[in-house]
């Protein structure tokens, strides 16, 4: 483990020679690219069959959290959300929460309801159950185009994002960009760099065996160039979860991807 | 142990049918550690088994060479209606089953 | 039915040593624990494969066998072999006439490149097999997370 990082970071100090200066946008929406583009033909086709996509199974299991009742005021999701109600929000999301004006994720969205509106604890970050209610709602948006807003409370969260996206960091002493601005479509090791994008989670990773969240994906980015990692939920993932659904504008949602 | 089971849900008498299987598990190989440095016990489904009204026609034995959250897939001929039952069981002993109907014609 | 003995036969495999399986052509020693020196011949058998994986934890696989699957002439089991992982024994399926085709699918784990060897085991007592290549490019473990 320690000697392939070690490789990694030889292989990621070769790619930092061949930056480009941040832009507006560094990939024209023409240009955009689902990470499930880079994949082989086996674990695209896995992520296109409703069945098999082991990421389903958390979907199903999300199914059922839905209307199961929970909470000290015993309510399900499904008491206050009508079933087909859930359609689009994911592309919304990463958003401002109109009661707290603070930016919200969906799993963060999803807490509120538990804690605000049922009067049940939050669920942990890449908790089995959050994992599976968001892929659930994610999953309704199957196909629709991302479509995040960065107007009014929500911009200078997109700046803070996209500041974070452009740091040099670790190690190495890379940024987001370095490698899935300037560097996408190229090997590093047996992967292929793709365009770093969020429309795919929760995705069902191999390397983890099981599914994870954007932050958890985020993190093993950080880990890979040996930059510090934040706990999850923290502001700085959030501005860049926000960063990268305005750099994804109009992929369509994919979850639950399916990754190497 | 959450699975899904795909089959049609109908058939002709003697039809071949494709059954696909996908179950809930980590199939922990015994070899991981957890995030304070511990082994993770061995934890597989050992044994898989299909039964199609009551009548086993499809068994596995498997291993820590199988995929975390296993994916079988194979055939079977369509009988008669009724349910096709699929029970497996861990290395900690604990079991799993999950049944699906199939409407047989002709 | 001679399951039980079958199944008696086979577990010598599980007691296989390692390097064994790593020295000799991995056939060898794993049939005869399972066919009790009984002749196993190349062919009936195709297992698929990809040339290339790019994360051994989870590798498409495919087994057919050759077969009418009828009451008088069936495939009893397929057997599944690594030559690297821990446990060479990966899977054993069992199937009969009511199965009416001879194949299986399922995704497997493999522990670095090698060899993968099925082993079918007809009704008429015949052994058949057929082996793949796979070259396994490990993920870069790219997370500790
Ligand atoms: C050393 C190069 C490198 C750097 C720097 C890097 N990543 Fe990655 N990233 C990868 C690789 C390799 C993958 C896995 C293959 C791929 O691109 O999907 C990946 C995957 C991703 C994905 C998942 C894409 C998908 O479709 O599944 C996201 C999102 C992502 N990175 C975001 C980031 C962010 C945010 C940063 C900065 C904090 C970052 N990455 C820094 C190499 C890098
Ligand atoms: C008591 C009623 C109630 C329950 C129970 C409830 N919600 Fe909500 N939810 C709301 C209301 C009202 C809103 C509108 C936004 C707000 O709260 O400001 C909302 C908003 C949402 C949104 C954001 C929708 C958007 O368009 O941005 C999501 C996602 C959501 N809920 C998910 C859930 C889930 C998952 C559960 C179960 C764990 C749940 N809710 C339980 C009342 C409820």
């Amino acid at each position: 483990m320690r000697r392939a990082r070690a490789r990694l970071a030889l292989a990621a100090a070769a790619l930092a020679a061949g930056v480009v200066l941040a832009q507006e946008r560094a990939i024209p929406p023409g240009e955009l690219k689902s990470g499930s583009v880079f994949l082989g033909s086996d674990l695209r086709a896995l992520q296109n069959d409703d069945f098999a996509n082991p990421g389903m199974l958390w979907v199903e299991r999300g199914e059922r959290l839905w209307s199961e009742l929970a909470g000290k005021k015993t309510l399900a999701c499904a008491s206050c959300h009508k079933d087909t109600s859930m359609r689009g929000v994911a592309a919304s999301y990463p958003k401002i929460d109109k009661a707290s004006g603070k930016l919200v994720n969906l799993e963060d969205r999803i807490n509120l309801c538990r804690t605000g509106r049922m009067d049940a604890e939050p669920l942990r970050y890449e908790s089995e159950e959050l994992l599976a209610l968001t892929a659930y709602v994610a999953r309704q948006s199957l196909g629709l185009p991302i479509a995040t807003r960065i107007d009014g409370a929500a911009r200078a969260h997109f700046e803070a994002g996209r500041a974070a996206y452009h740091l040099r960091r670790g190690q190495m002493n890379l940024s987001c960009a370095h490698c899935h601005d300037a560097q996408w479509g190229k090997r590093l090791l047996s992967e292929t760099i793709s365009q770093g994008h969020p429309n795919a989670y929760p995705a069902y990773r191999m390397e983890w065996q099981t599914i994870g969240s954007l932050q958890r994906r985020i993190r093993a980015c950080l880990s890979g160039i040996r930059a510090e990692m934040l706990p999850y939920g923290s502001p700085e993932y959030l501005d860049l979860e926000l960063y990268l659904a305005w750099r994804a504008q109009g992929l369509p949602i994919e979850t639950p991807g399916v990754r190497r | 142990m959450a699975a899904r089971i795909q089959i049609p849900r109908q058939a002709k008498r003697g039809e071949v049918i494709e059954v696909r299987i996908l179950i809930q598990h980590p199939m922990e190989t015994g070899y991981r550690h957890d995030d304070v440095g511990h082994l993770i016990k061995r934890n597989v489904i050992t044994v898989l088994s299909c039964r199609y009204n009551g009548v086993e026609v499809f068994r596995a034995d498997l291993s820590s060479g199988i995929s975390a959250n296993p994916y079988v897939q194979f055939y079977t001929v369509a009988q008669a209606s009724g349910d096709l039952e699929f029970t497996w069981i861990d290395d900690e002993g604990e079991r799993g089953s999950e049944r699906q109907s199939i409407v047989v014609k002709g | 039915m001679k399951r039980r003995d079958f199944l008696a036969g086979l577990a010598g495999s599980f007691a296989l040593p390692r390097a064994a399986l790593a020295q000799v052509d991995p056939l060898d020693p794993i049939v005869r624990a399972v066919t009790g020196g009984a002749p196993v011949r190349k062919g009936k058998v195709t297992l698929v494969l990809p040339q290339l994986a790019d994360n051994g934890n989870s590798v498409p696989i495919r087994i057919t066998v050759d077969s009418p699957m009828t009451e008088a002439d069936h495939v009893r089991s397929i057997h599944l072999y690594s030559e690297r992982n821990p446990v060479p024994n990966m899977a054993n399926f069992y199937l009969g006439p009511r199965a009416g085709k001879a194949e299986i699918n399922s995704r497997v784990r493999l522990a670095g490149s090698q060899r993968v060897t099925a082993v079918a085991k007809l009704s008429d007592g015949s052994f058949w097999y057929d082996a793949a290549p796979i070259v396994v490019t490990l993920s870069a473990c790219l997370d500790e997370s």
